[in-house]
Order: structure tokens, then C-alpha cells, then sequence
């Protein structure tokens, strides 16, 4: 260990955002403790059904991640677990972690849930937050990870038959709470939130009217696994509701309480719940939110607000609703509130209460432990130019703990804690993590399929049902099958063993298992052909628990019948298995990154104290970007003082070469080997490098609305603050005029920035010239998180803040030089003039006229804004779906320094993940090309989503293997049929399915 | 009506009397009663016992050793823990609990067979004649103690039953011991749960039902309701059969 430092991180909160950063310190070379207080992680996100704007399940796209981070031999996982001291310092800390007793043996536990079925004592299921009951042995839900059942010892009353019907002898009544000191280099925070205590708002009857719910248990309301089976029922009888009414800012933007902020992501997971609240129901559901200003603020949420008003129908109340009764008899609701200066009173069904976010719980105890600070809600202190270091070195912070915020903000910022933690301890890359080997492989190419079955009893959960001895004998009988049995559990350690044992014994070289589902189970039993030198490939599964026991659980005849007719189709297919090898590149360990903004700066940077060599192209004659314009903040900080000092760091650090004045032109390769040629001057230059990364930032949007450019008072944002910094502004009215040329039908979504620009600059004239007037004209105000104090401070200090809509957009006239603007006062019905000194237009950052050519040299999207579009919106917000290309800053879409700073530092984390390693390998399940049959159409490069096709030198497609995803559009569109996909042959697929008719049609 | 001899069957245990003792003709005075030597009244499975109130007996008796004296080690205790639920259900069931008792007797004392009989006789007398026993049989309350009969069929409740002593009288797995006032706590939870639970199931199986029209026939809360059916589904008794208008419908599911 060169100089003391220990190649390990330890991350606290199994949420979305821990297991990203755990995921990617683990990818990069590193060993990673990943602990939870809960049994099981995933932590908020596993508990909600949609995800906004795309309205993805959120369990099947998180389920993957969490599977990963379960089997990542390089992630240890720590649950039911806290931190209880901490020595050392950055670099070499020494933790203590405290793990309280499941009294269930994790080793030997498979998760079949006989004992929660026997179980004869219930509890109140808090993962459902309290909406229906548990037994006292349980998981948390279904896809749990890990996928061990826990004892709640408050409500077990020890009768100890669990212990008896266990068949996996996994329960230890004895088992008690351990304690281990781990070394580790660095630690992450992602303690993730806890959802406001709707009680402390005692108007609006949480607690008292059964039908007031909150909305993370809407949240498992509307969820297929939660309490009511994915149906919405009104708790006091069970009945669907026809009309749902939603309160915002509940516990959040509340001066009250002490709660100011805003928790950011309510406005749009309560617009989420109403589009799928109406989807769920089968008859016609009205849904309404009572807000304050709707929040839209995120990269095209604006367009999915809308569509909720005019495709689905979802009504939304501006006001603040005063309080909430209950009709004792019906137990409908009564909403009380204001409209337009008038009070009224509507009737719901259903009251869903948006909660804020609130610190997580003992975030005092955790502070204290760890010795780091806390801003004045308890959150974690963080700085604009530091956002992700917490105020003790070596420790950083990601997610909802650092500010309130949404998924992919949390998953972008959690790669970007992975990056200030490995840099840490970049040093020992490498070191604590473990490779395994295996023994070589052997040919099976001339021999004769012979296939082991192994059918799985899963305890009960199959064998309840499907009679497996039927079916092994049934599988004994069909072609090259040579050896079937069964057992008590398939995936168990032991059988494992067997498997290879059978495998040696009878020279098998196909394996079958029939048990649960492949998208679990199938690394495993690759795992365990592998290590018995089996190509991976060799191996097929047939999901007879969800396909047979689950879903005919009360028919066992057919669902026996079922599971031998799914084993006979994978026995077909594995009969014409071909061993695949995984494609193996190599990596050229040098990053590129195009833009020297901070964003671009920051990645090159990060990606340098990795130890990588990083080129950072920039078009401008100098580094900066956006900055350059940017003279104060919010906060206390100097932004051109940070400037400087980041350009100096970057100028400094030998790892990194500048290249100003310098237009990309040419790009060509692929993840690991990309071939770049640059231009500066008359000068072109080639690059070799690995990894790409996009920051090339966006523009401003210059405004042709109200006089711009006509009238020398009528300036932008930028342009006023550059006249207050420089000691040039002069007025005595101002008036801002928010959403210039966004929020339009030319650009329907948000610009996230100019409110808090607008407020920033008010604040600032109310510095320097407290007597002068500022109005600000504005649609919503959009102050999200911590920013919201300062919305509130300039209210206080006289700013005034005046409402507009579409239909009265403010009005901008110069009658004899003077400039008039008409401002639509909502209360009093009439248009207020008023004669400002300034005009300051609150504009857009919009994309950057040539992101089209450099999207088209990369082969990557834009968004229809003109964006770059991410590899997925909610959970790859940093990646592009071309491997090896990554994105961050303004180019993804409008955001203040310290997100751009956060993804920068994610964007060379995910980078690091490719240029750590010396090969890549890739998945072995891809296309080929027969390249007798092609005649070079190029469909198939059309098709291709991955730009994995090219054409060679002879005009004939081939395929990129490392590039290739497997999908097979190409193969069956492919006009010639000269694309094979491998694993999933057409002959493999027919052989399947004939398998599966084969006595069913024709009896 | 006129109430003659009340109909008694009376679960015996094989070594508390003689055939002598048991064959007194007296008794016949008495009551009209069937007697069923069993080896121990430890076996008297729970479900025989209401199924012969079913089947229109006035009272059922057991009668055993005294502890602690039992033939086979202590079945007579786990026989006094089933009465004491069984009581428990009939009372839910509306039926009166004191047609079923259990009595010891003790191998060292003079054995008084005809005395026991003439009091319990004498106790359904008072009663009268049981409302399944008339010809025209109470039909809720027949639905009631099959509901009863069908919970203590069931899992749950007999595990409780089978756990009580070792847990309350000796430690449980965890080493401790659970009071008695804990463990009845439970246990009276659990048997109102699982009489309500298998009286839904009785009612579903006729039928679809809303949670508004069980609550209505069980007369209780239907948010209580709610929750059962939430159980019942969890434990695949049974499944939504449709949904009319906004009001989901359940059916219960025959095969378990």
C-alpha cells in the first residue's frame, strides 16, 4: 500500500444513488462496501411504480442495477447495517459498522418464501408504508437484493416454526448483531431522504381521514406489487375513487414549519401519479392538483406537463388549499381553498398529500460520526464550485442528502461522487479487488450434443405445484438429453458443485436448468459452466416457477404439463447451441473531451487525477465558457476567482493538453479506439483515445421579443449582471420579464436557469440600490431546492412578483421614448402600466447551432430540442447509447454550475470505467454477417440503434462486435437474410417454438 | 318447544374409566348421548368437534385424565388449549360455549362418570336445545360455525394452538418465555382474524362480493373488511373476480 492508502470505498445508502457510485468504483478497479440500514437495497426508487417524463416502470429498470451491485464480486454488501465510529483520515479511514441480526443465515438463504407463508404471526408491512400486513418473517418486496428473508423481532414471537419447515436451515434464532472495522480509502454519503410527517399538517387530516393518503404511499397504491395489487382503493372501504385531488408543497416551500425549500421533485412525480392514476382505473377518473407554482424544471418536463393538461386531462388549481374535511358518512374529502380571491370547496374521493423531502432520519448521530457538516435544513453542506465534497476531506456526498432532487440528478451526481472518491486512492487501482480464473475451455465443437437437465423445486414455490419428478421424466426422455434430475433448490451452492460434477462425470456439454427466471439466475449457472471449462453460451433456462407454478397455481395438471412442454423447447433449442466468444478489444488508456467550459474543464481534470491523459479541445480562443460571463452567485462565492484557479489547475496539470481555437473534424472508431482529427489554424492533428466525452455547452438565446436590440434599455439577464458587477447600472425601475423565448410553442420546456438568474440579479439591485424598483413578470417561479430561500429573501426585501399567462403575455411598447410595459395584474383584472429604466429578458440557453454535425460525426442523438440526448433519461443521464461516448454540462441541457460540475465529475467517472481497463469484453451474443450473402444495401446500417454497422472497404456490412448490443433488428429486416444472430439463430428459435407446439396443435 | 333430553357426544378417554363405569343406565334418563372412546382426548382434532355441533349435537364433552396425570404424557393439556380457542369461535359463531367443555377426571379419586354427564346435561338444559339441532336450523349461525370449523382447519390457528404451551409455559425459539396475558392477546386477534377470513371465504364462494357488502352482512368497518381481503389475497384464499363500475368484486378461490 504506497503511501498508506487503502483501495477501498465504503458507501452509505443502498438507493439509487449508492449503488450507482458502488457500481462504478467496483468497474473501476476498486473494492466497495455498500451498506443500508434497510434488509434490502434500492431505497426510494424501489418503492415507486413510474418514472417521470418517461413514464418507465421504475422497478424494471432499477432491478438490473440492483442484481448488478448484488453480484459485482467486487461490491460487498452490508444491510440492516450503520456506521458507528470513524478514524483516520482521507485516504486511510477506519470504520466501524454496526449490523444488526436478520436471524436468517444470508448464506444460506435462497429466498424460496416458504416461511412467510407459514408464518402465523402478521405484521403491519411499513415497505407499503402500513397499507396492508406482512407476516413477521419477510422481504421487503419480490425482487429484493439481496434475496434474504428477515425475522422482525418486535412481532415474532419465536414459535419456531420457520426454523422447522426451512429447508435451507437458514434460520438462526441465536444470530446476533455483529460489529466489523473495515479499512477503506474514501466514503460516500448517499443516505438518500425521508419522506415529511404529514401529521405536523394537521389541516389537511393526514392520520385522522382514512382517504387522505401521502404520495409515496400512492407511490405503492399504484404499484402491481403494492398493497392493493396495483389497483387504487380507498382505504376506508375499498372502493375506486372518481376523483383524486393532489396538494402540493406538503411540508415543503413552508416558512411555518422551518421547511423553505423546495423539494424539487413533487411537482412532477404528483403530475406523474395523476397521467398513471387515470391509466390504472377502469372508469373514468378526474384528477386535480392544487399548487403554487408547477415545477417543470428538468430536461423536457415542461412538454409532459403538458401533455398532461391536454392529452390526459388533468386539471390544475393554482392556489394553496387551506385545509381538508371529511364527510363522516361517504368519507369523501372536502378541499377548501382559494381561487381567484374567492373561497370554494370541492369534493374528492381521495386526497393524495405531495410530501416533501426532509434529511434522512439520524442524520445528527451520522454528522456526528463522520464529523461532517450540515446546512441549516440538515442536509449536507456542500459549496457551488464543491457540490459533491462534504466539509471533511475524503468524504463526499450524492443524492437527496446533498439537496432535494430527482432520479437522474441523483444517479448523475452519484457517478461523480465515484470520481472525487476514487481520486482519492487512484493510486491503488486495482489492488483489493479480486479476479478469478478459470480453466481453459473446452472444445465441444465435434461432439454430439449431450445435455444435463437440472429441474428446480424452488422448496415449494415450484414443487408445490408442478409435479418435477413428472418432468425430469419427461426431460429423460427426449433427444441428447443424457442425464435429468431435481432439486430441493437449483441455484443453491451445493447443487452447483454438482452440476460441474455431472457435467465432468458424463462429458455434458449443454446444461439446462428449469426453475425461476433467467433474468436473475442466468449469470449464476453461467458462472458455474465456466468455472468447469464450458463455454458460457452452452447454457439454456426455462422459467417454470412464473410461467408454470406461478401463474397456474391452481390448475397443477396443466401447469406440470406446461413446465414440460417449456423444458422440451429449450432442450430443442440447446440441441443447435454454438459456443460464443466474447469479443475482446483493446483500450487506449486517453480521454477526449470536447468543450473547455467548466464542465469540460472538470471532467478533463477528474479524469487526470485518475491518471489519465486527457486531450480538452475548445473552439474559442480561451477556456471558460459561460463562466467567463458569470461575475457573482447566488452564494458568497467568487465565481471569476473560482475560474481562474480551475483553468489554472487544468493548465498545470501535465496530464491534460489544451488545444484552443480547435474544431473537431473527423471521428472514427469505436469504444476503446477512437481516431480523431482535429483542426487549429490551418493545422490538423490526429488523436488516438479511448473514450469521448461532450461538453460543449450551449448559447444563449437571443431575444427578437420586446424591442431586443431596438431599445438600448431592453437588455438580457447576462447583460444586466455584467452592468451591476462593472458598477454601470443606473435605474430606478426595472422590470424582468421571465420565459423570453422559452416555455413557447417554438421551445416548449424550461430553461431551469433564468429564474434564479432573475432573483440572483434582483438581489443584487436591491444590494446596491435598495430604493429601486424591481418587478418581476413571470409564469412560475422556479426556484427549486435550497434557491428557494433566496425567492423568498427577495420577495422580503420588495422585489415584486407579478403572475402572467399565455393569454396575457406582458406588453412592451416606446411611445416617444419612453418605454412602456403593461404587466396583467391577475386580482384586479386590468393591466398595470409601468415605465422602467431597464428591461432585463429572462432568455433561454438553447443548444448550439452545430451540435447537428457533431451529433452526425458521433453517431449520437439530440433531443427534439436540439439537446444531446442521453442513453436513458432517467438512469444513463451521462452515457449516449454508442458505448465509450459520454455527456455532461449545458450541451444536455440548461443547468446551473453546480449540476454542471457534479455531471461533469460523473461524466470521467463513467469514462474511468473503460479507460481503467487494459481489454474490454463485450457480450458474445451478436450479429453476424454472412458476407457471401450481403449485397451491401445498408438497412441494416439504418436500422442499427447502437451504430454498430458499418460498411467495410469492399462495400459489404459488418458488424462491430464491440459495439453490438444483440438486439437482431438487423437480422430480420435484412432483405438477403445474410445476418445471423448468434444465440438466437432462426434455426434455435424455430427449433424453440416448434417444441412448444409440437402436440398442442395437432394433438 | 319442548326440550326433552338435550343430544350429547362425549369424547372419552380410553383410561379414564372402566366399560363398567361408562355403561350406566342411568344416564339415559338424562340425556341422549353418544359415547366415543378415544386413546387420549389430546386427539379430538378441533374440526370433529364443531363438525358435531354442525351435525346438530346440543353439547359436546370431553372427558379426560386430570392433569397431570395423562396417559400419554400431556395430551389432555393441548385438548384444554383447543376447547379454550374452540370457546372463543363459538362465541363468535353465536353459539353459546358453554356447550362444550372438557373435564378430568383423576385416577386416585372415586370417578363420579354419571355425575359429570348429569351436570352437563343439566348446563344444555338451561340452554336449550342447540339452533342447528331444530328442525328448522338457524342458517347463519350454521354458516358461522363452519366458518369456525374451516379456520381451525387452516394453518394459522393450529399452529397457535400446537405453540401455546411451549411458549407460554416453557421458552420460545429465542429463549424467552412469552406471558400468558401477551400470548391471548394474540391469540385473540388471530382467532377473530381467521373467523372473519374464512367467513368471507364462505360467503365468496357463493358469489362475487365488494368489501361494502361483507362489511355490511359481518357487520363490521369495511376499512376492516378492506384489510382482511388484502390478507386473504396475500394467502391466495381469494382473487379480484371483476370490477363493477368503480367497486372491485372478490371471489374466493377453491383450490389452495
Amino acid at each position: 500500500m504506497a503511501d498508506g492508502k487503502i483501495g477501498a470505498v465504503l458507501v452509505v445508502g443502498g438507493g439509487v444513488a449508492g449503488v450507482q457510485a458502488a457500481l462504478d468504483i467496483a468497474d473501476s478497479g476498486f473494492k466497495v462496501y455498500l451498506i443500508d440500514r434497510a434488509p434490502s437495497i434500492g431505497g426510494v426508487m424501489a418503492q415507486l411504480d413510474k418514472t417521470f417524463p418517461t413514464n418507465d416502470c421504475s422497478m424494471c429498470i432499477l432491478a438490473p442495477k440492483l442484481v448488478e451491485a448484488g453480484r459485482q464480486p467486487n461490491i460487498t454488501l452490508i444491510t440492516n447495517a450503520e456506521v458507528t465510529e470513524l478514524s483516520g483520515k482521507a485516504g486511510n479511514f477506519e470504520v466501524r459498522i454496526r449490523k444488526q441480526s436478520r436471524y436468517i443465515n444470508e448464506e444460506k438463504c435462497n429466498g424460496c418464501g416458504l416461511c412467510a407463508q407459514k408464518c402465523p404471526v402478521e405484521a403491519v408491512d411499513a415497505y407499503n408504508r402500513g397499507l396492508n400486513d406482512r407476516s413477521a418473517i419477510y422481504i421487503e418486496y419480490p425482487q429484493a437484493v439481496p434475496l434474504k428473508y428477515m425475522i422482525d423481532r418486535e412481532k415474532c414471537i419465536g414459535c419456531g416454526i420457520c426454523q422447522e419447515i426451512c429447508r435451507a436451515e437458514a434460520v438462526e434464532y441465536e444470530q446476533e448483531d455483529t460489529e466489523t472495522t473495515l479499512k477503506i480509502g474514501s466514503i460516500i454519503l448517499a443516505p438518500g431522504f425521508t419522506s415529511f410527517d404529514p401529521r405536523l399538517k394537521t389541516e389537511y387530516g393526514y392520520g385522522r381521514f382514512q382517504n387522505v393518503v401521502t404520495s409515496i404511499e400512492f407511490e405503492r397504491i399504484l404499484n402491481a406489487s403494492g398493497p392493493y395489487g396495483g389497483l387504487i382503493l380507498r382505504p376506508s372501504e375499498g372502493e375506486i375513487p372518481r376523483k383524486i385531488a393532489f396538494i402540493q408543497c406538503v411540508g415543503s416551500r413552508d416558512a411555518q414549519l422551518g421547511n423553505n425549500y423546495c423539494s424539487a421533485a413533487c411537482c412532477m412525480y404528483s403530475i406523474k401519479e395523476a397521467i398513471i392514476a387515470k391509466e390504472h382505473v377502469p372508469i373514468e377518473l378526474e384528477c386535480t392538483i392544487f399548487y403554487m407554482d408547477i415545477r417543470a424544471y428538468g430536461k423536457e418536463f415542461d412538454a409532459y406537463y403538458n401533455r398532461a393538461m391536454e392529452e390526459h386531462g388533468v386539471r390544475f388549481v393554482r392556489s394553496r388549499v387551506a385545509d381538508v374535511g371529511e364527510d363522516p358518512l361517504t368519507s369523501n374529502l372536502f378541499v377548501h381553498y382559494v381561487e381567484d380571491g374567492e373561497p370554494k370547496t370541492e369534493e374528492f374521493g381521495m386526497v393524495v398529500l405531495s410530501v416533501g423531502m426532509r434529511p434522512p432520519e439520524n442524520v445528527e448521530k451520522l454528522a456526528e460520526v463522520l464529523g461532517i457538516g450540515l446546512n441549516r435544513y440538515e442536509f449536507c453542506q456542500t459549496d457551488t464550485f464543491s457540490p459533491i465534497e462534504t466539509s471533511k476531506p475524503g468524504i463526499f456526498v450524492c443524492g437527496a442528502f446533498a439537496a432535494p432532487k430527482d432520479i437522474p440528478e441523483s444517479v448523475a451526481q452519484a457517478s461523480g461522487a465515484a470520481a472525487k472518491a476514487i481520486a482519492v486512492i487512484a493510486s491503488e487501482r486495482g489492488k483489493l479487488i479480486t479476479v478469478k480464473e478459470y480453466p481453459p475451455e473446452r472444445d465441444v465443437s465435434r461432439e454430439e450434443p449431450r445435455i444435463g437437465v437440472f429441474i428446480c423445486h424452488c422448496g415449494i414455490n415450484i414443487g408445490g405445484i408442478v409435479n418435477v419428478p413428472e418432468v425430469v421424466e419427461h426431460a429423460k426422455k427426449l433427444p441428447d438429453v443424457v442425464y435429468a434430475e431435481e432439486n430441493l433448490y437449483t441455484c443453491s451452492q451445493d447443487t452447483q458443485v454438482r452440476i460441474r460434477e455431472k457435467i465432468r462425470e458424463l462429458n455434458l456439454n449443454r446444461v439446462i436448468v428449469g426453475a425461476c427466471t433467467p433474468r436473475t439466475h442466468e449469470p449464476l449457472f453461467r458462472e458455474t459452466l465456466r468455472e468447469q471449462g464450458l463455454n458460457t453460451y452452452l447454457f439454456e433456462m426455462a422459467n417454470i416457477r412464473d410461467q408454470c407454478s406461478w401463474v397456474h397455481m391452481h390448475e397443477p395438471e396443466r401447469a406440470t404439463e406446461k413446465a414440460k412442454d417449456l423444458v422440451r423447447s429449450v432442450v430443442a433449442k440447446a440441441r443447435l447451441l454454438e459456443p460464443l466468444k466474447k469479443p475482446v478489444t483493446s483500450v487506449i488508456p486517453v480521454g477526449l473531451v470536447i468543450g473547455g467550459g467548466v464542465s469540460g474543464m472538470t471532467t478533463a481534470l477528474e479524469l487526470a487525477r485518475q491518471g489519465f491523459e486527457v486531450h480538452l479541445v475548445e473552439r474559442a480562443k480561451e477556456l471558460g465558457g459561460h463562466l467567463r460571463h458569470i461575475y457573482y452567485l447566488l452564494g458568497s462565492e467568487n465565481p471569476q476567482e473560482m475560474l481562474r484557479s480551475i483553468i489554472e489547475d487544468v493548465s498545470e496539470n501535465e496530464r491534460i493538453h489544451v488545444h484552443l481555437n480547435t474544431a473537431i473534424v473527423d471521428v472514427k472508431g469505436y469504444v476503446g479506439n477512437f481516431t480523431t482529427i482535429i483542426r487549429s489554424g490551418g493545422n490538423e492533428k490526429q488523436i488516438e483515445h479511448g473514450i469521448i466525452v461532450v461538453a460543449t455547452g450551449a448559447t444563449e438565446y437571443e431575444p427578437t421579443e420586446y424591442l431586443y436590440g431596438i431599445d438600448s434599455r431592453v437588455l438580457t439577464q447576462r447583460e444586466l449582471e455584467e452592468r451591476l458587477a462593472k458598477g454601470q447600472f443606473n435605474a430606478k425601475t426595472v422590470v424582468m420579464i421571465q420565459c423570453v423565448g422559452s416555455r413557447n410553442e417554438e421551445r416548449p420546456n424550461c430553461s431551469r436557469i433564468c429564474c434564479s438568474q432573475a432573483i440572483k440579479n434582483a438581489l443584487k439591485i436591491k444590494e446596491l440600490s435598495p430604493e429601486t424598483e424591481v418587478y418581476v413578470l413571470y409564469k412560475d417561479i422556479r426556484t427549486y431546492g435550497f434557491k428557494e430561500d433566496y425567492y423568498r429573501e427577495a420577495a422580503d426585501k420588495g422585489v415584486l412578483f407579478i403572475r402572467y399567462d399565455d393569454e396575457h403575455k406582458p406588453r412592451v411598447t416606446r411611445e416617444n421614448g419612453k418605454l412602456m410595459v403593461l404587466a396583467w395584474a391577475p386580482i384586479l383584472k386590468t393591466w398595470v402600466p409601468v415605465e422602467p429604466d431597464i428591461l432585463a429578458l429572462s432568455v433561454p440557453a438553447v443548444p448550439n447551432a452545430n451540435n447537428e454535425h457533431l451529433a452526425r460525426m458521433l453517431k449520437v442523438p439530440l433531443t427534439k430540442d436540439g439537446f444531446f440526448l442521453e442513453a436513458h433519461m432517467k438512469l444513463r443521464p451521462l452515457d449516449f447509447a454508442t458505448d465509450g461516448i459520454f455527456l455532461c454540462g449545458l450541451a444536455h441541457w440548461p443547468k446551473p454550475i453546480e449540476e454542471s460540475i457534479s455531471q461533469a465529475c460523473g461524466a470521467a467517472t463513467r469514462a474511468a470505467t473503460i479507460l481503467s481497463k487494459k481489454t474490454l469484453e463485450v457480450e458474445g451474443i451478436v450479429a453476424h454477417v454472412d458476407e457471401d450473402l450481403c449485397v451491401g444495401c445498408g438497412l441494416c446500417i439504418t436500422l442499427c440503434p447502437y451504430s454498430a454497422i458499418e460498411k467495410d472497404e469492399t462495400g459489404i456490412a459488418r458488424v462491430q462486435e464491440v459495439l453490438c448490443k444483440g438486439c437482431g433488428t438487423c437480422g430480420a429486416s435484412c432483405p438477403k437474410r445474410a445476418i445471423t444472430m448468434q444465440q438466437f439463430t432462426d434455426a434455435q428459435i424455430v427449433a424453440q417454438g416448434l417444441a412448444v407446439l409440437r402436440g398442442v396443435v395437432h394433438g | 318447544m319442548s326440550f326433552g333430553k338435550p343430544k350429547i357426544v362425549c369424547f372419552v378417554c380410553n383410561w379414564a374409566f372402566t366399560e363398567q363405569e361408562l355403561a350406566v343406565s342411568r344416564i339415559r334418563k338424562v340425556a341422549d348421548m353418544s359415547v366415543v372412546r378415544v386413546m387420549c382426548v389430546g386427539r379430538i382434532d378441533p374440526v370433529i368437534m364443531l363438525e358435531t355441533f354442525i351435525k346438530g349435537a346440543d353439547g359436546v364433552l370431553l372427558v379426560g385424565c386430570a392433569p397431570p396425570d395423562c396417559h400419554f404424557v400431556e395430551g389432555n393439556v393441548y385438548a384444554e388449549l383447543t376447547v379454550k380457542v374452540l370457546k372463543k369461535l363459538l362465541v363468535l359463531a353465536d353459539l353459546e360455549p358453554e356447550r362444550l367443555e372438557v373435564r378430568w377426571v383423576s385416577p386416585v379419586e372415586e370417578v363420579r362418570f354419571t355425575g359429570i354427564i348429569e351436570d352437563f346435561a343439566k348446563q344444555l338444559k338451561k340452554l336449550g336445545p342447540s339452533p342447528l339441532a331444530k328442525e328448522k336450523y338457524d342458517v347463519n349461525i350454521l354458516e358461522d360455525v363452519s366458518a369456525a370449523k374451516n379456520a381451525v382447519a387452516d394453518f394459522r390457528l393450529r399452529a397457535l394452538i400446537g405453540k401455546e404451551k411451549e411458549l407460554t409455559r416453557s421458552v420460545n425459539a429465542y429463549g424467552e418465555r412469552i406471558s400468558q396475558i401477551e400470548f391471548n392477546a394474540l391469540l385473540d386477534e388471530v382467532v377473530k382474524a381467521e373467523f372473519i377470513r374464512h367467513k368471507i371465504l364462505v360467503l365468496a364462494r357463493k358469489k362475487p362480493f365488494s368489501v361494502r357488502e361483507l362489511a355490511e352482512v359481518l357487520n363490521i368497518k369495511p376499512a376492516v373488511v378492506l384489510r382482511h381481503i388484502l390478507n386473504m389475497r396475500r394467502k391466495g384464499m381469494i382473487a379480484l373476480a371483476n370490477i363493477d363500475g368503480a367497486t372491485p368484486l372478490y371471489e374466493a378461490l377453491e383450490v389452495r
